[in-house]
C-alpha cells in the first residue's frame, strides 16, 4: 500500500502553524487594546450611546456586561475565546463587521499577490534559464550583479523608484488607486521585481545543476537533441526547486503586500492593516493580521502540496 | 533552512567593499551630526526645496531643513536601533539555543514552541503588530525587532550545537573532565561564530529596512524625528520640483542594506 506519510506531517505542521498564528495575533491585539489610553469601558459606552448620552453609570453597565472589571488573565481568555469562535467584532471606525470588510479586501490582496508572483516568474524564468545554460558567462554575471543590488532595495523603496521612473515621468501608468486593470501594473511590478531578484538566481542554479548532471549527458548520448533534453529533462528537474522556493518567498510576498499596498493605495488587507494601526482600530488590526497570517499558512500549504505532487521521491512507501 | 558553515575564501572584493561601506556609514552616523553642526530640526521657510549649495551641501527639504543633517541623524537612529536590536536578539537567542540542545526534553520543546510561534507570521508583520502596541515610540519598535529576530539565532545554534555536542571530540573533552564552560568556549562557539555573524548582518539589514518601512507607512517613528522612511513620505509629494531630494534617503537605505549584505558575502543563509 502506498501512503504519503510526508503529506500528513506537512498538513499537521501547517495546522499547528495556523493555531499559532491565531494565538499570536490574538495576544498581540489584546495587548494593543490594553495599551490604549483611557478607560475602555468609557470608550465603548461612548461608541454605543454617543458622547453626549454617556455617563459613569452607562460605563459601569458596559464594564460588568463585557467583564472589563475582571482580572486581565480572564479578559485575555475571553478575548481568545471569541477569536476561537471566529467572532472578529466590528470595526471601531466604520462600524461594519470586520469579517465583511475582510471578504472584499482579501480578494484584492490575493489578486496583487498572484500578479506579483506571476510577474516574478515571467522575469526570473527566462533570465534564469539563459544564465544557467552558460554559468560564468556575461549574462550570468550581469544578472548576478543586478540581483545583488535589487535585493538591497526594500519593497517600498522599489515602489517609490518605479513610481518616479515610470508612472509620473513617462505618464504611462496610473500611480495609485484601484479603478482599472492598469492600476495593477505598478504594484505587481514592484512586488514581482523584488521576488525575481532572488528567484532568478534560484532558477539559474537549478538549471546549471541539471545541465551538469549525469542523466543530462546520458539523454544527449542516447540521441536526444539539446532542445529535447532541455525540455524533457533539464527544465522538468529544475521546476521543483523553483516552486519550493516560492514557498520560501511567501513571507516576502505577504510583507510586500502590506507595504506595496500602502505605497500604491491598493485597497487590500495590508493597506487596511496599516490604516487600522494608524487609527487604533484594534478589531480591524486583529482581523486583517489574522487574515494575512492565515493566507500565509494556506499558501504555504498549497506549495507543500505542489512539491509533493511534482516530486515522486517525496512520497514514501510504507 | 539554516545556514551551513560559511566558506572562508579569504577576503573577497565584495566583502571588502561591504566592510568599507559599513565603516564609512558607522563613522558618518557617530561623528557626522556633530561634525557638520547643523540642527536637523531647524526650519527655514524662506529656503525650501533648494538644490545643493555651499551652505546646504545636499539641499533643503520642504520646510527648509538641511538634508545632510537630517540624513546623518537618520543614519544614527537607524544604525543604533539595528545594532541594539541585533545585540538583544543575538545574545538570548544563542544562549537559549545552547540551553535547548544541552538539556533537551521539556526545555527544548517549550523554547521551540515559542520560536515556532514567532515564525508563524512573516517577520515584518510581527514587527508591525508589536510596534503598534505603542505606536510611534522607538522602544516598541526596538522590542518588536528583538522579539522577532532572536529566533534565527536560536534555531541555528540549536541545530548546530546538537550536532557538535555529540561529536567524539566533545565526548573526549567531557571524559577528560572539562566542564560546560570549556566545551562551549572551545568546541561550540568557534564552530557557530561565523554563521551567527552572517545572521547578525542579515538581521541588521532587516532591522534597518523595517524601521524605514514602518516610518514610511506612518506607523513607526513619528514625523518631527529625522528618519529615512519618514523623510521619504514627506518628500514624496515634492518629487516633481525636487526629485533629487526623495532619492537621497532611498539611496542611503539601499547603500546601508547593500553594505550589510556584501560584508557577509551576499548569500543569505537558507
Amino acid at each position: 500500500m502506498i501512503r504519503s506519510s510526508g503529506l500528513w506531517s506537512a498538513l499537521a505542521g501547517r495546522a499547528s502553524q495556523a493555531v499559532l498564528v491565531a494565538v499570536v495575533v490574538g495576544v498581540v491585539s489584546f495587548s494593543m487594546m490594553q495599551a490604549l489610553p483611557g478607560d475602555s469601558a468609557y470608550r465603548i459606552a461612548a461608541g454605543r450611546y454617543g458622547y453626549d448620552m454617556m455617563d459613569a453609570a452607562s460605563a459601569d453597565v458596559v464594564r460588568t456586561e463585557l467583564g472589563l472589571d475582571k482580572p486581565t488573565s480572564v479578559q485575555l481568555a475571553n478575548w481568545l475565546g471569541s477569536l476561537a469562535r471566529l467572532d472578529l467584532g466590528k470595526s471601531a471606525v466604520t462600524g461594519n463587521a470586520v469579517a465583511d470588510e475582510l471578504k472584499v479586501q482579501l480578494g484584492h490582496s490575493l489578486l496583487l499577490a498572484g500578479a506579483g508572483i506571476l510577474v516574478s516568474l515571467i522575469i526570473a524564468v527566462p533570465i534564469g534559464i539563459a544564465a544557467g545554460l552558460r554559468p560564468g558567462g556575461a549574462l550570468d554575471r550581469i544578472t548576478l550583479g543586478a540581483s545583488i543590488v535589487l535585493r538591497a532595495v526594500p519593497a517600498f523603496a522599489l515602489g517609490v523608484l518605479l513610481m518616479l521612473a515610470l508612472a509620473v515621468h513617462i505618464k504611462l501608468l496610473p500611480v495609485a488607486g484601484f479603478q482599472s486593470p492598469k492600476h495593477l501594473i505598478l504594484p505587481a511590478l514592484t512586488l514581482g521585481l523584488g521576488l525575481a531578484a532572488v528567484s532568478s538566481r534560484v532558477v539559474r542554479d537549478a538549471v546549471s545543476e541539471a545541465m551538469a548532471a549525469d542523466w543530462q549527458l546520458f539523454s544527449r548520448t542516447k540521441g536526444l537533441s539539446s532542445g529535447q533534453t532541455l525540455r524533457r529533462h533539464v527544465l522538468r528537474n529544475a521546476t521543483l526547486p523553483v516552486i519550493a522556493y516560492i514557498g520560501v518567498q511567501l513571507a516576502y510576498v505577504i510583507e510586500g503586500v502590506v507595504i506595496v499596498e500602502s505605497v500604491f493605495a491598493w485597497p487590500g488587507i495590508g493597506h487596511a492593516l496599516v490604516h487600522a494601526i494608524f487609527g487604533r482600530d484594534v478589531a480591524m488590526v486583529q482581523g486583517t493580521a489574522l487574515a494575512l497570517g492565515l493566507t500565509y499558512v494556506v499558501l504555504n500549504l498549497i506549495i507543500d502540496l505542489c512539491c509533493h505532487g511534482i516530486d515522486p521521491r517525496r512520497r514514501s512507501i510504507t | 533552512m539554516l545556514p551551513t558553515a560559511p566558506q572562508h575564501n579569504g577576503l573577497s572584493v565584495a566583502r571588502l567593499i561591504g566592510y568599507s561601506l559599513l565603516a564609512g556609514l558607522a563613522l558618518c552616523a557617530v561623528k557626522g551630526p556633530d561634525l557638520i553642526g547643523i540642527d536637523p530640526a531647524r526650519q527655514s521657510l524662506m529656503h525650501t526645496l533648494q538644490g545643493p549649495s555651499a551652505e546646504h551641501w545636499l539641499g533643503t527639504d520642504h520646510l527648509g531643513r538641511d538634508m545632510l543633517a537630517r540624513l546623518l541623524s537618520g543614519a544614527q537612529l537607524s544604525l543604533a536601533l539595528a545594532a541594539l536590536s541585533v545585540l538583544t536578539a543575538a545574545l538570548p537567542g544563542t544562549l537559549l539555543g545552547i540551553l535547548a540542545s544541552w538539556y533537551g526534553g521539556w526545555t527544548e520543546r517549550l523554547l521551540t514552541l515559542f520560536a515556532d510561534a514567532v515564525l508563524a507570521l512573516p517577520g515584518l508583520l510581527l514587527v508591525l503588530m508589536l510596534a503598534a502596541i505603542s505606536p510611534g515610540s522607538w522602544w516598541a519598535l526596538y522590542a518588536g525587532l528583538s522579539l522577532t529576530l532572536w529566533v534565527e539565532y536560536f534555531r541555528y545554534t540549536r541545530q548546530r550545537s546538537r550536532v557538535i555536542l555529540s561529536e567524539p571530540s566533545v565526548e573526549a573533552s567531557r571524559l577528560l573532565g572539562f566542564g560546560a564552560t570549556h566545551i562551549i568556549k572551545r568546541h561550540l562557539l568557534p564552530e557557530i561564530g561565523p554563521g551567527l555573524l552572517t545572521i547578525a548582518a542579515f538581521g541588521a539589514a532587516t532591522a534597518v529596512t523595517a524601521v524605514a518601512a514602518l516610518g514610511f507607512v506612518s506607523v513607526g517613528i513619528r514625523p518631527p524625528t529625522a528618519e529615512w522612511g519618514v523623510m521619504m513620505t514627506q518628500l514624496l509629494p515634492y518629487w516633481r520640483e525636487a526629485p533629487f531630494l526623495i532619492l537621497q534617503p532611498v539611496l542611503c537605505l539601499v547603500v546601508t542594506v547593500l553594505a550589510l549584505h556584501l560584508s557577509v558575502g551576499v548569500r543569505r543563509p537558507t
